[in-house]
């Protein structure tokens, strides 16, 4: 379990590293390598180019920005899980780092590796096409935004560019005393889940659900969200909701099979985890008063 | 026996040194000149090679020799010697070094490639070049025993490799009056084992004498020496065999390998040393795993719940070859009729070839596997005559007045198995006390007010251990008054030098501190068998203890010489010899042992022996009976099938204890084992043998966060069948504790749920249950 042979970059800049990704072929960015180095030891992958960006200066630190919470690419899961800011205004997302691997991993991982890397079963993504996150990325063209919406191409694939690299992802914070919800099923603490599921909602002083999202992971081959689904719940009162539109939503997705569950038990749990979070998510909300 | 140490939960005198990082494995050598192996392995399940090209691989950087088995011609050849030849295996089925012509299962070394470092091995591994006649493949024993099943051996005529069969009484009898009989079958997956470190050999050879000496994470340190003598043609003393510190082995390593073959020719032909360390992935394809077996049984029982006869027919899968000839199924056969008195048995075993790794003793060896049968055909009888689980098993369990107990079945040296001592019935009294069963519905009401159900599971078990035929053990008192053991029982991690320091110090009267262990170096020991089957704390504790008492008989007889007091006023105490009451009227060991060691021209007192030292082997000639029960409570998500196991109990019977502390930690470790043998883990193979779970990620074993808290009581019943009084306690744990898990799980389901037959069980059987599929 040895890496094929690879050149080792070490770029301490955002323009070196633009340079290196603008001219090396087959080259892999190496962020906290919980995904990538296991994989080149298992001989998966065997890019020509790993381009270590643990030095680049700036890519880490949580801020709070005019409109939002930006996250830098590098910052580590550990980071994030720790901090009070998006404890306060993200509380959905350290919810689920609470479910990112171990104490180990999340030393290490980062969210911008996570978020290029794509796992299905992966938290900090899913969470990020929960909260409609930006990905601000960097490319030989300069920067660009992509919203959530068109970050997920598919299987382990992300919309950014061979050349280009993550920056920053944001986030507009739903408003103070929002709900939210996290519930996923894994055989064993911090392991991949098997399936998963957030929910978060705003309510007016009437009970009524002006704002929802809902979002199940680990079922198909990217994290999805339960759009129809969302508009169900709008003016619905929080004490009253009708979740069978949610739960038929979700059991109806095309979920994936592998060597230890079938697509039925997948969509199955598709179904409690999209209604425990649901359930969260009312018991977690504060009522405007 | 009782002492200032034997009984004492005195921590581990390994453990400051592991625990800082200064334990030495095999990997830690590191040799002047050193290559690394790394190994060609087969990515099929089945073929046959026309022809290796190691040319391109050969000429990449850092890479100094490609061997296969035709490379060794003028050293060796041939199949490796069978380890535990068996009558009904008329040839042995055991690998060559490197293969010879046709590859039996994935993972199968076909040549052996040393380079300057590991990476370049793997990189030159990966551009050797086979030619390759693809063969059908057979996975499924049960499919490999049909006659147009394709061959795991091209030659064999049969996936049958054997037909054991075991059994006593009237069977047909007794199944004729008996009032009910019911039929099940069983199905116990595949698993692996999974020490924390993998397999790994350094061997290096003396370029005067030829001489070669090898490192080995083994649990057989003087096999691998004898077996290489052998088909090296050698003489065992040109070869000495060692293991260093060797991080788990769980019955795996018990086994001598083709890579500890295979690194030892290519040290000969390089006349360099060697080092291969096994990488994890290689661990799933190459390390034996275990316990496949599939299992139909029917049970004759009364209507007063006495179960009373057993008969049935066992698929075994064994893999590709039988390294350890049959002791596997042997060991399924021999675990009958566990604590049950039955009147009658007539078991068989298909003993089937399959393209997968060979299986071979995992902690239990099979005897978890025949606990689950049993404990599951007692539950099964439980509900059939709608009585309580417990009442069938004060029924027919074996009873304490009847000890010894003759069971009717043969061990492997064709003598009658008998218990020795134990009482059965009082262990299933006190766990059900301790896990408080009386109040248990109360706690399954309060969980499902939570929306989840609880069970309550127990299981029994009764443990052959201390199996023969010897080890022994060398005590030395050196000129300085320090105690240095040496023993051929090779060490894992189970503590033997803090247990055997115990017992010697006892003896010698000297502190914990002051006694040496050296274990398996074939240099410092002549003779060893191996560190399996719960058998070292009997043989070789044993031994500690017989050659403690000669060296401590020759010390007292040295001061009555020289103090002029009779034997019997002397005591040890404080590392001298002194007159009982008269603690000032001493002499040192340490004095004794320099007058022992001879001074020039200088006559021994009393014409002694040189030397305050002695060996003993202590020979155990009748196998002696650890037993335990077991209950634990598990909550269930009806939701998610999800299971946890929420509270377990042991009351464990392994004799004397030498130090609770290790005996808690072997339980515990074993009991984890088992939790994850119910729940988690899982080998599985497609239909052409390819591996589809050989990572981590893929196979699931047990971790501490899933673990339930593991409360241990001991009862002590000395066994009467060695000097001090103990029963091996190294599997107790694992044997019963996947039959208590599926038992609790059975029971959470309720009476409306299925009868479970198999395991591991997933969180999608659970739901499937629950739906009433």
């Amino acid at each position: 379990m040895k890496a094929p042979p690879f050149q080792y970059h070490r770029p301490q800049t955002r323009e070196e590293l633009g340079a290196l990704l603008a001219r090396l072929d087959n080259a892999k960015i190496l962020a906290g390598g919980q995904s990538l180095m296991p994989m080149m030891n298992l001989r998966v992958i065997a890019p020509d180019h790993l381009i270590d960006i643990n030095r680049v200066a700036n890519l880490a630190g949580i801020r709070e920005a005019v409109d939002g919470i930006e996250i830098g690419a590098m910052t580590r899961q550990a980071d994030v899980l720790a901090s009070d800011l998006v404890k306060s205004r993200l509380p959905l997302l350290t919810r689920a780092l609470e479910h990112v691997g171990h104490i180990q991993t999340r030393a290490r991982g980062t969210i911008g590796g996570s978020c290029c890397h794509l796992d299905p079963s992966a938290e900090q993504p899913a969470m990020c096409a929960a909260l409609d996150a930006e990905f601000v990325v960097v490319g030989p063209g300069g920067r660009r935004v992509i919203p959530a919406g068109e970050w997920f191409e598919g299987l382990l694939q992300s919309a950014l560019g061979e050349q280009e690299f993550l920056e920053v992802i944001r986030f507009k914070p739903w408003a103070d005393g929002h709900g939210y919800g996290f519930a996923e099923y894994a055989r064993r603490h911090g392991d991949f889940a098997i399936a998963g599921a957030a929910a978060l909602l705003e309510a007016g002083r009437d009970g009524r659900i002006t704002l929802a999202a809902l979002l199940s992971f680990g079922v198909e081959a990217a994290p999805k969200r339960l759009s129809e689904a969302e508009r169900t719940l709008i003016g619905q009162h929080v004490d009253s909701l009708n979740i069978k539109p949610v739960i038929a939503a979700a059991s109806a997705l095309d979920a994936m099979e592998d060597v230890h569950v079938t697509a039925d038990y997948r969509r199955h749990l598709a179904g409690v985890l999209i209604r425990r979070a649901l359930n969260e998510a009312c018991t977690t909300m504060r009522r405007p008063s | 026996m009782s002492g200032r140490f034997f009984g004492a939960a005195v921590t581990r005198l390994e453990d400051a040194r592991l625990l800082a990082g200064k334990g030495q494995y095999v990997d830690d050598i590191d040799l002047p000149g050193m290559l690394h192996a790394a190994f060609v392995r087969a990515s099929f399940a089945h073929g046959r090679i026309r022809s290796i090209d190691t040319g391109d691989a050969l000429a990449m950087p850092g890479v100094v020799a490609i061997y296969t088995m035709a490379d060794f011609a003028d050293i060796a050849h041939g199949p490796m010697p069978p380890m535990a030849p068996h009558p009904l295996l008329k040839t042995p089925i055991t690998y060559h070094p490197l293969a010879d012509t046709e590859i039996r299962h994935v993972g199968e070394a076909i040549a052996i490639v040393l380079a300057d470092n590991r990476a370049n091995a793997e990189d030159a591994a990966a551009a050797v070049t086979l030619d390759i006649e693809y063969l059908p493949a057979v996975s499924d024993a049960a499919l490999a025993c049909e006659a147009n099943s394709p061959k795991t051996h091209s030659q064999h005529a049969s996936n049958i490799a054997a037909t054991m069969k075991a059994g006593f009484g009237d069977c047909a009898g007794v199944f004729a009056k008996a009032d009910h009989v019911l039929t099940e079958h069983f199905d116990i997956h595949r698993g692996g084992c999974h020490s924390m470190e993998c397999r790994g050999v350094v061997a290096n050879i003396d370029l005067l004498t030829d001489a070669l000496t090898i490192s080995t994470s083994s649990q057989s340190p003087y096999m691998v020496r004898r077996h290489l003598a052998a088909y090296l043609k050698r003489d065992e003393n040109d070869i000495r065999v060692m293991t260093p510190d060797v991080g788990g082995g769980f019955g795996p390593k018990a086994n001598v390998y083709a890579e500890e073959f295979a690194v030892t020719l290519a040290v000969i032909k390089s006349r360099r040393p060697v080092k291969w360390i096994e990488d994890r992935q290689e661990h799933f394809v190459a390390t034996t795993q275990q316990r496949g077996q599939t299992w139909t049984l029917d049970v004759a029982f009364d209507n007063d719940g006495r179960m009373r006869a057993i008969r049935g027919r066992c698929i075994h899968d064994n893999g590709a070859y039988a390294p350890y000839g049959l002791i596997l199924p042997a060991t399924a056969l021999a675990s009958f009729p566990g604590p049950y008195a039955l009147e009658a048995l007539d078991l068989s075993i298909d003993v089937v070839l399959t393209n997968l790794v060979p299986t071979s003793p995992v902690r239990g060896a099979c005897r978890p596997n025949v606990a689950f049968l049993l404990e599951r055909l007692a539950d099964r009888v439980a509900r059939h005559l709608g009585m309580d689980r417990q009442e069938v098993r004060r029924r027919s369990f074996v009873r304490a007045d009847q000890m010894p107990y003759t069971t009717g079945i043969k061990a492997r040296d064709g003598s009658p198995i008998s218990y020795d001592s134990g009482d059965y019935v009082g262990a299933l009294n006190l766990v059900l006390d301790k896990i408080d069963a009386t109040n248990f519905e109360a706690r399954r009401n309060e969980t499902k007010r939570r929306g989840k159900l609880r069970g309550l599971g127990i299981a029994s078990c009764v443990e052959d251990t201390g199996l023969g035929p010897f080890e022994g053990a060398s005590v030395r008192v050196t000129p300085a008054g320090k105690v240095i053991i040496a023993t051929g029982a090779s060490s894992q991690g189970q503590g033997h030098r803090t247990a055997f320091a115990q017992i010697a110090a006892d003896a010698l009267g000297v502190e914990l501190e002051d006694v040496t262990v050296e274990t398996a170096d074939t240099a410092k020991f002549p003779l060893g068998i191996s560190t399996i089957a719960s058998r070292i704390a009997v043989t070789a504790g044993s031994s500690v203890q017989l050659a403690a008492h000669k060296v401590r008989a020759k010390a007292i007889a040295f001061a009555s010489h020289q103090l002029e007091v009779g034997e019997h006023d002397l005591e040890l105490d404080g590392g001298a010899v002194h007159v009982k009451g008269i603690p000032d009227m001493k002499i040192k060991l340490s004095e004794i042992a320099r007058t022992l060691a001879g001074n020039t021209g200088v006559p021994l007192p009393g014409d002694m022996e040189p030397d305050l030292a002695a060996t003993a082997y202590f020979n155990s000639n009748a196998l002696t009976f650890a037993y335990g029960a077991n209950a634990c409570e598990v909550e269930v998500d009806p939701e998610t099938g999800d299971v946890s196991v929420v509270r377990y109990v042991v009351v464990h019977d392994c004799g004397r204890l030498i130090n609770p502390l290790i005996v808690d930690g072997q339980i515990r470790g074993g009991v984890v084992h088992g939790i994850g043998n119910a729940l988690f883990e899982r080998m599985i193979y497609d239909e052409e043998g390819q591996p589809l779970t050989t990572t981590y990620g893929d196979y699931l074993l047990p971790m501490a966060f899933e673990m339930p808290r593991i409360e241990i009581h001991h009862m002590e019943t000395p066994s009467p069948r060695n000097p001090i009084g103990v029963k091996g306690a190294g599997e107790g744990g694992t044997i019963p504790a996947a039959a208590c898990v599926i038992s609790a799980v059975e029971d959470a389901l309720g009476p409306d749920g299925p009868f479970i037959a198999l395991h591991p069980i997933s969180p999608q059987h659970v739901v499937t249950w629950l739906d009433g599929n």
